[in-house]
C-alpha cells in the first residue's frame, strides 16, 4: 500500500522527469550556436535590383537560361522579368511572356486566357519592369519544408538544391512565397536560381549581372563594408520583396512601387 | 528468459539492426547538420563542390579584346559598348580552342529586345530610339542597314562591301 507522503514525492519526481525536454540533455555545443546565430563566414552574398534602369530588354534571362541549362524553349526559368503598366483608371496589368527571355516588344499584355489586352499609349499612367529571382531569403521557407535535406542554405547565405537527394515532392515549390522554384524539365527535380553558385565562387558575377547592359542587376558581399553594393544597400532607400512574411530576402530593390507584388 | 518474449525481442533486434546498416550504405558520410545549423544546413556538404564544379559559360568580354582590336575600337565610342560581346555573339564556352563552336544571333528578335518602341516616357525603355518592329522593314534584318558595333547616326547605312 503507498502513503500519501509516497505519492506526492513519486508524482513529483515523474512530473519533473517528463518536463526535462530532450534537447536539455544535449551537450553544449558554442560553435553551432554561434553558426546558428548569423554565422561566423566572410562572405553573405545578397543582390541590387535597380528597377529605375530596367528596360525589359531579357539579356538577363537569356544568359541564365544558358549559362544554368535550362531547357531554352521551356517556360520556366530561374530568373525572370515582369512589366508593370498601371493605366490612369487605377487598374495595374502584369506579364513576363516566356519569362521575358526576348524582351518585351510589344505594347500588348499578356492577360493568359483573357488575351492579349493592348493599351494605349494615352491610357498609361506609368509602366516599368522589375526583374525577379531567388531572394536567397535568411529564414528561407522552402529549406524548412524539405523532408530530406535536399534543399539547404550554405554559410554564404546561398540556398542550394541537391539533385541526387531531392524525391521531387514538390513542397519547396508551394513553399516559396516568391514562385522562384519549379521542375526542372529534364532531371525532375526541384531547381532555383543559386546566384551562379559556380561563377561567384570563383570570383566572378552571375551571368544576369554581366548580361544587364544598363547595370540594373549587382552581387555583393554583405559582409565586406567597402563593397560598393554593400554601400548602397546599407545608405540607400532599399526595399525587398514581401517583407510582412518574415522571410528576410536578400535581393534588395531600388525604385520599388507599391503595385510589385 | 521465455521463448516467447526473446523470439520477438529478436526480431526487433535484427529489423534494427538491418535499419542501422541499411542507413549506414544509403546516407551519405558527409551528410549532417552544417554551417546553418538544423533548420537550414542539414544536407550533403559534397554536394556544395558539385554546384561550384558547374561549367562557366559565359566568360564575360573581358578576354575579347586581346584578339578582336578593331571590333573594341568600333564600340569604344559606341553607345552599344554597355552590351556585353556574348549577348548577340553567345557564350563563349571554350571559344578560342573552338571558333566554329560559335553562334553570332543577327536576329532582328535580338535588336527589337531593347529597339521596340514602347510608350513608357518614365522608363529608360521609353528613351531608347525605337521603331515599330510590324512596320519597319518587316522583310529585313536589322543587320543589313545598321552597324551593330556602331549604330551612330553617321554610320546607320551600312557601305556596301566591295
Amino acid at each position: 500500500m503507498i502513503s500519501r507522503r509516497e505519492f506526492c514525492h513519486k508524482a513529483v519526481i515523474a512530473v519533473g522527469g517528463i518536463m526535462i525536454p530532450l534537447t536539455a540533455l544535449e551537450l553544449f555545443d558554442p560553435r553551432r550556436l554561434a553558426a546558428e546565430k548569423g554565422g561566423s563566414g566572410t562572405t553573405r552574398w545578397a543582390f541590387l535590383v535597380d528597377a529605375h534602369k530596367c528596360v525589359g530588354c531579357g539579356f538577363c534571362v537569356k544568359s541564365c537560361k544558358i549559362e544554368n541549362q535550362t531547357p531554352y524553349d521551356s517556360n520556366v526559368s530561374r530568373t525572370w522579368v515582369e512589366r508593370y503598366v498601371v493605366t490612369k483608371d487605377g487598374n495595374t496589368y502584369i506579364d513576363s511572356p516566356k519569362a521575358c527571355r526576348d524582351g518585351f516588344t510589344t505594347t500588348k499584355i499578356d492577360q493568359n486566357h483573357q488575351g492579349m489586352k493592348d493599351i494605349r499609349t494615352e491610357d498609361v499612367a506609368k509602366a516599368f519592369f522589375v526583374p525577379k529571382l531567388c531572394n536567397q531569403c535568411d529564414n528561407p521557407p522552402c529549406v524548412q519544408v524539405c523532408p530530406v535535406g535536399a534543399t539547404y542554405q550554405t554559410e554564404d547565405g546561398v540556398v542550394l538544391v541537391d539533385r541526387s537527394w531531392c524525391i521531387g515532392c514538390g513542397y519547396c515549390v508551394m513553399g516559396c512565397p516568391y514562385g522562384v522554384r519549379f521542375f526542372h524539365p529534364e532531371h525532375h527535380v526541384a531547381e532555383k536560381c543559386n546566384f551562379c553558385y559556380h561563377r561567384i565562387t570563383k570570383g566572378m558575377k552571375t551571368a544576369c549581372v554581366d548580361a544587364c547592359p544598363f547595370g540594373a542587376r549587382r552581387i555583393g558581399n554583405l559582409r565586406d563594408k567597402d563593397d560598393p553594393v554593400t554601400k548602397v544597400i546599407m545608405t540607400e532607400r532599399v526595399n525587398v520583396l514581401k517583407e510582412e512574411y518574415g522571410t528576410k530576402p536578400q535581393v534588395f530593390y531600388l525604385g520599388l512601387s507599391m503595385e510589385v507584388k | 528468459m521465455k521463448n516467447h518474449v526473446l523470439r520477438p525481442l529478436i526480431v526487433v533486434g535484427v529489423i534494427v539492426a538491418s535499419m542501422l546498416v541499411a542507413r549506414a550504405i544509403v546516407v551519405p558520410s558527409d551528410f549532417g547538420v552544417h554551417e546553418r545549423g538544423y533548420m537550414y544546413g542539414w544536407h550533403r556538404l559534397s554536394n556544395e563542390q558539385e554546384w561550384k564544379a558547374v561549367q562557366v559559360r559565359y566568360k564575360t568580354s573581358a578576354g575579347c579584346p586581346r584578339c578582336h582590336p578593331d571590333k573594341a575600337a568600333d564600340l569604344a565610342n559606341s553607345p552599344h559598348n554597355i552590351i556585353s560581346c556574348e549577348n548577340c555573339h553567345g557564350p563563349a564556352l571554350e571559344h578560342p580552342k573552338d571558333p566554329a563552336g560559335y553562334f553570332i544571333d543577327r536576329s532582328r528578335t535580338l535588336c527589337i529586345r531593347c529597339h521596340a518602341k514602347l510608350p513608357y516616357g518614365n522608363t529608360p525603355r521609353g528613351r531608347i530610339r525605337g521603331i515599330d518592329p510590324d512596320k519597319h522593314y518587316v522583310q529585313a534584318e536589322c543587320v543589313m542597314c545598321h552597324i551593330p558595333h556602331n549604330p551612330k547616326p553617321t554610320n546607320q547605312k551600312q557601305e556596301v562591301k566591295s
